[in-house]
């Protein structure tokens, strides 16, 4: 089901995700003043839509500014591992039959390994700084995505379980007669909880934490690193709505409108979901947020394995 | 407070301690008494722990410098070259007591309190830096308020008080370098341990800027991993030397400089000042000015709640909120500023009164007012306090007791958060408060969640006060007619030539306030705010004290964090409602 044209479909991927991840920021800012009683960017072409173009070109001709107390070489890479890391996800995503640059057969376990691969980016990033708030957000990403992602992937399992294949397109298939999120509630809430842990938004950003860690591992970072942080975040966040769509809502399919609408549709709407979370609520502290994804979300993840596992098997 | 009973405590005294102590009369009322430098330890501890009903907290510790002084005080005409004074204050009696000791110049030292009270640890900090007082056996006898390399005692008389009179400043790189190695950071001047048997510590420098902080607080962080061992507030980076001002400042024109100390309290600062003024001077406000001046007093107490409330939730975490409460901060002053033509700071309070009275239809707007803002709390109360996160985060952190709060000399909230229902303007009414109807919420466990529950609750109890002031409010001048309010009444000025040079000197120089002192105290949005002023039967003051209730409340820091977790530190921070220029002046 891969592409017949596949460096056609990359470029494409890679473009639509881009302009969308800018474009996410000029949403989210315009989604959070409509929640907060204010305008929000409005100034800058119609409806202020202009002002991610202002903002990525002020971005890129400002000081790329290198500490001269940092580890150089990892400061670099840094900001790179993390949107190269999830552009790869983007890779096994099928985003509508035909669209898709690889249809991996290990798809679920391919987007899992990046995931993992990209916490790197924060850790080196909060160490390569040499300043103690980056350290402390460094720390605190190494343990929450570490927590987090024990329970993000056996979460899914129950979906692997019930599709036979980690293949992402067939588990799109599989949800011909019911999408997934029906037997699946549980292994969706836990997966739709980690996968905010798993992009550090609110109220899972702790390892940025403004008001305490001040901008926690990217505190050292201008210019066009922090741009690469920046958008990496957004990438993250149209990654992890782009696989509930697949994993849990049917991914492409729905009545009359065509494949690609419907997975634009349903991801705006988990993206939406991201961006309120961020303006309803607070943040708890760091050790609440250990003991809670330990003592309560790994059991439950595992519990739901069980209880599909169960039921698959005796279902046969 | 009654004549006996303060008759009760220096008859007392007297009795006790013989010519140690010397009775003095006050325009203020307060009892009040002189002390040998020898004896004042006794006998701050014999008020503190001996007598029935003890003075439990150190209202406030100050000095004098009194060698300027041409009228010397009747009961110690011989009094020396500068005096400390101890403002005591008993809950049981509900009554200040006042305890000054005479220091001459070639001995300038004394015994510490820290041993009876801790926050006399910041206090006689600042009397050194400001005075040059040494006090013996202090832990950390250091500068508080100026920089490490400052020459001098600003507070001193001799001290100038403007930057013209000091020659100019200049700040070459060697000394911008000496300058910043003196902030550097050195544990072991703090006693403090650079590693465990099992790990190094982290030194964290919070602040001066850093988002946390509200301001430029700088606080050195002794953490183990996450959690914190010990801390340091430092502070000072605001100090605007307000107390100094006031020695050069006119009684009048010295007000708008209290609209800044508090800058989020507005013309509650002017409320403080003036009423110790008005008890140096004797003036009774007339009803409608009392009125109009709890009303305004009150809406910045919502004001300044509605700030704390935003930024509490952000510290925590939360977003959106900070948004809303300034949405409404911003009806509020549209309301200040069609009172008074200005929104922060106010300036609006005269001596004797308000500076003119209110304009056509302002109870409208004050109605819509009062209508609008209960939905408005109840919608945050589902958005913050009920929120479980948040709960999570402060619920029992940052935890003191009553007594912890009453030694540590914690007013306002913070108290009332420790379960003790005690309000100023319910014990000790002042501009008429008596007359509102209006309860005093009060909270259990002395968290963080309890101070924002009271605070909370106080803006719908201010609202109710509010609401009692447009209903009834009275007619009737908003000024006094008395000779020293100011400005002076015009409308005779034109037409008997003694009014005319009244009026004349009264906004020219100024008034001339009747030789004394008085304590003006009020319960401020964060606390008990007192101005402790003394005439010299000038034109200006001879000394303005401002005890503010911040910098009592920022000294209990390391107290309430140890052990906690950085973010805690954040949600002790926002749950104490500080203001930098409150704390630093």
């Amino acid at each position: 089901m891969t592409s017949p044209y596949p460096i056609l479909a990359i470029l494409g991927i890679l473009v639509v995700v881009m302009t969308l991840a800018a474009g996410l920021i000029w949403l989210e800012r315009r989604l959070l003043a409509l929640w907060q009683d204010r305008y929000g960017p409005n100034r800058v072409g119609p409806f202020g839509l202009l002002q991610v173009l202002a903002d990525m070109i002020k971005i890129f001709f400002k000081e790329d500014w290198i500490p001269p107390f940092a580890d150089k070489v990892v400061f670099v890479i840094a900001p790179a591992i993390i949107v190269g890391t999830v552009l790869m996800s983007f890779a096994v995503l099928p985003i509508a039959p035909g669209i898709i640059v690889s249809d991996l057969n290990i798809g679920l376990l391919f987007i899992l390994g990046m995931s993992s691969i990209g916490v790197y980016s924060v850790v080196l990033a909060g160490w390569a700084s040499d300043n103690k708030y980056s350290l402390l957000g460094g720390l605190r990403a190494a343990a929450q995505m570490l927590s987090y992602e024990v329970f993000m992937g056996l979460a899914l399992m129950g979906v692997v379980l019930l599709a036979g294949s980690f293949q992402l397109s067939e588990i799109v298939s599989a949800q011909r007669r019911v999408w997934f999120v029906v037997p699946q509630f549980a292994g969706f809430i836990l997966f739709l909880i980690a996968g905010v842990a798993e992009t550090r938004r609110l109220p899972f950003d702790l390892p940025e934490a403004e008001s305490e860690l001040i901008a926690g591992f990217h505190s050292e970072y201008s210019g066009m690193k922090f741009g690469l942080f920046f958008v990496g975040e957004y990438l993250g966040v149209i990654l992890i709505s782009s696989l509930i769509t697949i994993l849990f809502f049917g991914g492409w399919m729905g009545p009359v409108l065509p494949p690609i609408i419907w997975f634009v549709l349903k991801m705006m709407f988990f993206i939406c979901f991201f961006i309120l979370l961020r303006a309803a609520l607070p943040r708890p502290r760091f050790d609440q947020l250990m003991s809670w994804g330990w003592k309560v979300m790994l059991p439950l993840a595992l519990a739901n394995l069980l209880i599909t596992g169960a039921v698959a098997l005796a279902w046969g | 407070m009654t004549a006996a009973q303060t008759d009760h405590i220096l008859e007392t005294l007297g009795a006790r301690y013989g010519a140690d102590v010397t009775i003095q009369p006050a325009l203020d009322g307060l009892a009040t008494c002189w002390c040998s430098r020898g004896r004042v330890h006794d006998v701050l501890k014999y008020l503190k722990d001996q007598i029935q009903a003890p003075y439990k907290m150190l209202y406030d510790l100050t000095a004098v410098d009194e060698r300027m002084r041409l009228n010397r005080s009747p009961a110690k005409p011989d009094f020396a070259d500068f005096t400390v004074l101890y403002h005591l204050f008993s809950f049981e009696r509900n009554e200040y007591i006042r305890i000054k000791t005479p220091l001459e110049s070639d001995s300038l030292s004394m015994d510490t309190v820290t041993d009876l009270w801790p926050n006399a640890n910041w206090y006689e900090r600042e009397v050194w830096d400001m005075f040059g007082i040494r006090f013996a056996g202090h832990p950390h006898l250091e500068r508080i308020l100026m920089p490490k390399r400052w020459v001098g005692h600003p507070l001193r008389k001799d001290h100038p008080a403007r930057g013209t009179e000091m020659g100019p400043f200049q700040l070459p790189p060697d000394k911008t370098e000496a300058e910043q190695e003196l902030l550097r950071f050195r544990p072991e001047e703090w006693g403090m341990k650079r590693s465990s048997e099992n790990s190094d510590f982290i030194f964290l420098n919070v602040g001066p800027q850093h988002p946390g902080t509200h301001g430029v607080l700088r606080i050195v962080l002794q953490l183990d991993g996450e959690q914190i061992i010990d801390c340091v507030p430092e502070i000072g980076f605001h100090h605007r030397a307000a107390e100094k001002m006031g020695e050069r400042q006119s009684w009048h024109t010295y007000i708008p400089y209290t609209d800044r100390v508090d800058y989020l309290g507005g013309v509650m600062n002017n409320l403080a000042y003036l009423t110790a003024v008005e008890k140096l001077a004797g003036i009774a406000v007339p009803p409608r000015g009392q009125v109009i001046r709890v009303m305004l007093s009150e809406l910045f107490r919502i004001i300044s709640h509605l700030v704390w409330y935003g930024t509490f939730a952000q510290d925590v975490g939360q977003m959106s909120p900070v948004f809303y409460t300034f949405n409404d901060r911003e009806r509020a002053f549209a309301m200040i500023e069609a009172i008074t033509g200005a929104r922060m700071h106010p300036n609006w309070f005269r001596i004797g009164g308000v500076a003119d009275d209110l304009p056509r239809g302002w109870d409208d707007m004050f109605r819509d007012f009062i209508r609008y803002f209960p939905p408005r709390l109840r919608e945050y109360d589902r958005v913050v306090m009920a929120n479980r996160i948040f709960k999570a985060r402060t619920k029992g952190i940052g935890v003191i007791t009553k007594d912890e709060a009453i030694e540590w000399g914690m007013t306002g909230p913070g108290l009332r958060a420790c379960g003790y229902e005690w309000d100023f303007r319910k014990k000790q009414p002042y501009s008429g408060i008596e007359q509102f109807e209006f309860d005093i919420p009060t909270a259990t466990h002395g968290d963080c969640y309890d101070r924002a529950a009271v605070r909370v609750e106080e803006m719908r109890q201010s609202l109710r006060i509010i609401e009692q002031c447009v209903n009834h409010m009275p007619d009737g001048p908003y000024k006094s007619d008395h000779p020293l309010a100011t400005p002076p009444i015009k409308d005779r000025t034109m037409h008997d030539i003694e009014t005319l040079i009244t009026h004349f000197l009264g906004v020219t120089w100024g008034p001339v306030m009747p030789v004394g002192e008085a304590l003006g105290a009020i319960e401020a949005t964060k606390g008990n705010n007192g101005y402790y002023v003394i005439s010299d039967g000038s034109t200006v003051s001879y000394r303005t004290r401002i005890r503010t209730p911040s910098f009592p409340h920022m000294q209990m820091l390391p107290m309430m964090c140890r052990g906690r977790m950085v973010p805690d530190l954040l949600a002790v921070l926002g749950a104490m409602d500080f203001v930098l220029a409150d704390i630093d002046r």
